[in-house]
């Protein structure tokens, strides 16, 4: 019988600084990921943690990690060319088909970009895709901005991108503004026709929400990813449980009429 | 089949059994309990029949023996995570109605949760049911409200008689360790209690959020302390961390273990970075009962307590689980 909590080890091709605390991981990894979906990171004598995918290449998957705890400050010692553990991928990740032929529109807050980062990718690599697309990514200053050169990039492009902070020092040239402050001057024709994305951190979820509902875009044209705390991502330590249902295994992207009934 | 044996009989069957099984069941430990001079009935094997206790409920169930406190995942060092060899022993395990019931509730967890964990259906494979029958209901028990009174999955059951024990084979395949003539006209049958004292209605729950803002769920904000004893008790809690240790004399050799957890101590939720869910200890409790009697039930389709009523035996603030229950039903149809 397969042993489903045993990790690989799986080396490290690059490695992207995007602010002090906060690294790109690109691992080696050949399989089906969708964006979305996370990986336990394994290091030995440290323990796991519950990282999502940040970008998807045949070869290789992006980590994108914060240095906040007992593993991923670990983490941060090692550099390209090493090798630390991995298992996955797990969750359901996000349904990309459902997206094509529509209207796009993603909010991220801070780390959110993570995990809509490959939906990014994939618009920006093929624009036939979807009909329309606007990306509001929301830092807490510039100092907290990821993913530099790939906002940049997607900015030259005809995507509708808004990169925001919540605050900056005085002589700041880019947009300063919450994230829901940009909502109501978004433009939405077919209310029948578009899919909202919401990730980032609970309170920042909760008012994007509010004001998309406000806006008139039907709950079920939204999606959010949760996080919980997890220790196996395998639907069998409990944390990541909300009501009946496990982040884990039936995340962590819900469609908003779902997750709304959701409760910790 | 059903036997007629004597205490003598008895412990020759066990010592042949022992051959091939390992035998688990309740044993009293003297000056083991919480307080002091007080005994702690939990599981551990035995090796003759008189070591078992039948009298009194056990204050832990059984599921430490598929489920360990701690259990080694992998033995690791820098380079490999290796699994450890594991017992292939069978094991002889005697339980009562209630807490064979609560084991398909780990099993529905550990494999019908998402894939199958092979570390729990290792350890469950090896175990076969002995009924302990209920000739009357303990303190606290409600398995009557929660339909765990009563079970058909057992091979053997013991009905301790006096001087005699009565047997019921109910898996032939043990007819082998008895060699006592059998008495037609000897028949008794396993005791299953149909009436507790405690009796619970069961609230029917259409928002769970309308719910779990209910007072009812404040008066444990104070009352529980936090300390976690209910879920450790529980046949059907589940929940585990993992840990990583490593050993002093090899920093770089250790084990990657799980560790029972609860959802009632501190900690449970937070996540690296900052964020933590259900800090009042009443919301902790709010959301172990609505697992207990809702939640589990609405994924998969049947209730997660048993009724065995130790988290109420074990409680140090003396909350009764059958009372939280009764409380919460009167709120959600005074609701209405």
């Amino acid at each position: 019988m397969e042993n489903i909590y045993i990790p690989t080890k799986s080396e490290i091709k690059k490695i992207v600084q995007h602010t002090e605390i906060e690294y790109t991981f690109s691992m080696v990894y050949s399989g089906t990921v969708v964006p979305g979906q996370f990986f336990e990171v394994s290091i030995p004598k440290f323990g796991e943690c519950p990282i999502s995918v940040s970008g998807i290449t045949d070869e290789t998957i992006d980590l994108t990690i914060r240095k906040v705890g007992q593993v991923t400050n670990e983490l941060f010692k090692f550099k390209e060319g090493e090798v630390f553990f991995i298992r996955g991928p797990y969750g359901n990740g996000f349904d990309i088909e459902n997206y094509k032929g529509k209207h796009l529109v993603i909010v991220a807050g801070g780390s959110g970009l993570a995990p809509v980062k490959g939906i990014v990718d994939q618009v920006y690599n093929n624009q036939g895709l979807i009909s329309s697309f606007d990306l509001i990514a929301g830092f807490k200053s510039p100092e907290h901005i990821l993913f530099k050169n790939d906002l940049d990039n997607w900015d030259s492009s005809p995507l509708n991108i808004i990169k925001t902070v919540d605050g900056a020092e005085k002589g700041y040239s880019g947009d300063v503004g919450l994230v829901t402050e940009y909502i109501p001057d978004l433009e939405i024709n077919d209310m029948g026709n578009v899919e909202v994305v919401i990730v980032g951190p609970p309170m920042m979820m909760k008012f994007t929400i509010e004001a998309f509902i406000k806006k008139g875009v039907p709950e079920e044209k939204i999606w959010v990813s949760y996080e919980r705390k997890m220790h196996c991502g395998l639907g069998k330590c409990g944390g990541c449980r909300m009501d009946s249902k496990y982040i884990c295994l039936d995340g962590p992207v819900f469609n908003y009429v779902e997750a709304k009934k959701l409760f910790d | 089949m059903k036997l007629n044996l004597t205490l003598n009989d008895i412990n020759d069957v066990f010592e042949k059994i022992r051959k091939e099984y390992k035998i688990y069941a309740p044993v009293k430990k003297e000056f083991k309990g919480t307080m002091s001079d007080t005994p702690s009935i939990r599981y551990d094997e035995v090796q003759n029949f008189n070591e078992i206790e039948f009298n009194e409920k056990s204050d832990f169930s059984a599921k430490e023996i598929i489920l360990p406190i701690t259990q080694v995942l992998f033995n690791f060092n820098e380079n490999e995570y290796s699994e450890p060899t594991r017992s292939q022993e069978k094991i002889l395990l005697f339980v009562r109605a209630c807490d064979i019931n609560g084991i398909r509730s780990l099993d529905l967890m550990y494999q019908n949760n998402g894939p199958k964990d092979k570390y729990y259906i290792q350890a469950r494979e090896r175990i076969t049911f002995v009924l302990i029958g209920c000739e009357k209901s303990f303190r606290n028990c409600f398995c009557v409200s929660m339909g765990s009174n009563k079970t058909e999955n057992y091979a053997l059951g013991f009905k301790p008689a006096g001087d005699n024990v009565y047997l019921e084979v109910k898996d032939e395949s043990f007819s082998k360790y008895f060699d006592t003539p059998t008495d037609n006209n000897f028949n008794f049958e396993m005791d299953f209690v149909s009436e507790n004292n405690e009796v619970v209605n069961l609230p029917v729950i259409k928002d769970t959020k309308i719910v779990s803002e209910l007072e009812t769920w404040r008066e444990y904000d104070s009352r529980c302390i936090g300390c976690g004893k209910c879920n450790f008790v529980c046949p059907t809690c589940s929940c585990f961390a993992m840990q990583d240790i490593y050993y002093k004399e090899n920093e770089n050799v250790g084990e990657r273990r799980r560790v029972w957890a609860s959802c009632q101590i501190e900690g449970y939720s937070d996540m690296a970075g900052g964020h933590s869910f259900r800090k009042k200890n009443g919301d902790k409790m709010r959301f172990k009962a609505l697992h207990k009697v809702h939640d589990f039930k609405q994924r998969f389709g049947e209730h997660m307590c048993t009724g065995c009523g130790r988290c109420s035996d074990a409680c140090p603030s003396y909350i009764s689980f059958s009372a939280t229950i009764n409380k919460l039903d009167k709120a959600i149809k005074e609701l209405k």
